[in-house]
């Protein structure tokens, strides 16, 4: 069911970056080398995760693509033009939602195109739509104080999704959930995706996740990360959680697992 | 209302206590006057104190803009120039270490006894908690919301306005009530070192003339006019902070 056109959306180049950390004693640098030449595609409309063990550098990688940082070698493209270091060009969302208590919800999703100077009330209409479309309308004059864990995360989505980018960067967005309400964001996004299609970069360190959402898989090694592996996932869509004992997901999941634990 | 029920019942029973106490031992009204007498005081002189409390409720209110005014531009610079934080922060801090009662008679020698070295002292009074409660509202911002704007191509001004500013309303607030709690009592300690009008000076005059019951309902004025003024900021904060209290409504109620 992946329709996908084949036009690479987002390239990353032979990234490599190296941090220097005040040693214990603080008197002198250490080099502590995070990626290493790391190269990987994205497809228009395609659901890549990327898997690793924790401080391996995931996010590092996340943080370069959107701008926050610079590499010390490598190169990001979006549609082909060279995007290293520029800011605003992807949207970014992290694993704590990040809301701002003092906005509505509806104020919160216009957050990004108020940035890009969109007129208030323009930017509202079209942050209305999208909750509506997603089922969250009758939350948008509440707080984010007043919202459960599970639905802030959902808006943090729309936000991110509102930024007006093609291109998703999730780093972890579940990972602070419990195991029921991630299954329920699992459908949801599933859901939403559908209807608007973006292209997405999403990083977990839950094997079944990744499975259960992606095209296709890279998986990293440990720090230094570098490309340790990349697999695509053939498995039919819609993906519900009886898949979880199939043969085909096993298979996947065996072969994840061995790479990322031995 | 009903959660200061039992503080008011208590309260009224303080009361009767006192005048039981004064009128059993028949203590000297010089001493210590019963509340009926106070309550007299109070109605007797109302024209007279409502006319002294206009000019110390005006230097206080003077005073408190004045500083929230220099205590914000203050904080703001503080918060957003490096090198400002290193030189100026430090000095301001340490400037709390002299006591600014003690510099009140300067500013009389200085500015004369008119309603500037008043204000002066109120400013100086109030100046401190409004900078600092700022300065730390504004360094006490989540680093990650900070690099989600920035990701989202957010200049400095932008996250100062969008984020910062917004996030330390609250911890302003709570310097700004502080300061509203002081701004009355510090007018008043000016208008002791020398004034012709304000409750400080008739409150020095009720002394000099033995109305110790005058000098109660002047200090039940100042009560007043201080919770006034605290719940007028209060009142403020409600209207720019709608989602402070309402998080918290909701949290009571768990
Ligand atoms: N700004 C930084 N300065 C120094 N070291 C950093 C910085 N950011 C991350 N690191 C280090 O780089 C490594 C990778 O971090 P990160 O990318 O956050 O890992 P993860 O894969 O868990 O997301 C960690 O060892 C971390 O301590
Ligand atoms: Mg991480």
């Amino acid at each position: 069911m992946s329709v996908l056109s084949g036009e690479v959306h987002l390239r990353i180049e032979e990234l490599s970056k190296e941090y220097m950390i005040k040693s214990k004693q603080g008197y002198a640098y250490q080099r502590l080398p995070t990626l290493e030449n790391i190269s990987l595609e994205v497809s228009r409309g395609e659901f890549v995760s990327i898997i690793g063990p924790s401080g391996c550098g995931k996010s590092t990688l996340f943080n370069i693509i959107s701008g926050l940082e610079k590499p010390d070698a490598g190169k990001v493209f979006l549609q082909g033009r060279d995007i290293t270091g520029l800011r605003g060009k992807v949207a970014y969302m992290l694993q704590k939602d990040l809301l701002l208590p003092w906005r509505s919800i509806l104020d919160n999703c216009i957050l990004a195109l108020e940035l890009q100077n969109v007129t208030r009330s323009k930017a509202r209409q079209q942050a209305m739509d999208m909750l509506r479309e997603l089922n969250l309308g009758d939350f948008s004059a509440n707080y984010p104080a007043q919202l459960s864990g599970g639905m802030r995360q959902r808006v943090s989505f729309v936000r991110t999704m509102l930024a007006g980018k093609e291109v998703l960067l999730l780093d972890e967005p579940f990972g602070a959930l419990d195991a029921y309400t991630k299954s329920e964001m699992h459908d949801w996004l599933t859901d939403s995706f559908q209807k608007y299609r973006p292209t997405v970069l999403f990083i977990t360190h839950d094997i079944e996740e990744a499975i259960l959402l992606s095209d296709r898989i890279y998986v990293l090694t440990p720090r230094p990360a570098a490309i340790r592996l990349q697999i695509g996932v053939d498995l039919p869509h819609p993906r519900t959680r009886d898949l979880l004992v199939r043969e085909s997901f096993v298979d996947i999941k065996r072969v994840l697992l061995k790479e990322l634990f031995n | 209302m009903r959660k200061f029920m039992p503080s008011l019942i208590f309260f009224s029973f303080l009361l009767l206590l006192w005048e039981y106490i004064v009128k059993a031992f028949q203590i000297d009204k010089f001493i210590l006057p019963p509340p009926s007498a106070i309550f007299e005081a109070l109605i007797n002189s109302s024209l007279l104190l409502l006319e002294h409390s206009k000019y110390t409720a005006l230097e206080a209110f003077i005073g408190f803009s004045l500083a929230v005014f220099a205590g914000m531009v203050l904080a703001m610079i503080i918060s957003l120039i490096t090198a400002v934080k290193k030189t100026l922060y430090p000095l301001v801090i340490v400037s709390q270490t002299v006591p600014i009662m003690a510099v009140a008679p300067l500013l009389i020698i200085w500015f004369g006894y008119g309603l500037l070295p008043k204000v002066m002292v109120v400013a100086l009074v109030c100046f401190f908690p409004i900078t600092v409660s700022l300065v730390e509202g504004l360094e006490k911002v989540d680093a990650d919301v900070i690099r989600l704007l920035q990701a989202m191509g957010a200049n400095k001004f932008q996250v100062f306005i969008k984020v910062q500013l917004p996030a330390a309303l609250p911890s302003l607030f709570s310097g700004l009530k502080i300061s509203a709690t002081y701004s009355i009592m510090a007018a008043v300690i000016a208008e002791w070192l020398g004034a012709s009008r304000g409750l400080g000076i008739y409150l020095t005059r009720s002394m000099h003339s033995f109305q110790t019951e005058q000098v109660f309902a002047v200090i039940i004025v100042i009560s007043g006019l201080s919770l006034a003024f605290v719940a007028l900021v209060e009142g403020a904060g409600r209207m720019l902070m709608p989602w402070y209290y309402k998080k918290h409504s909701v949290a009571d109620q768990k």
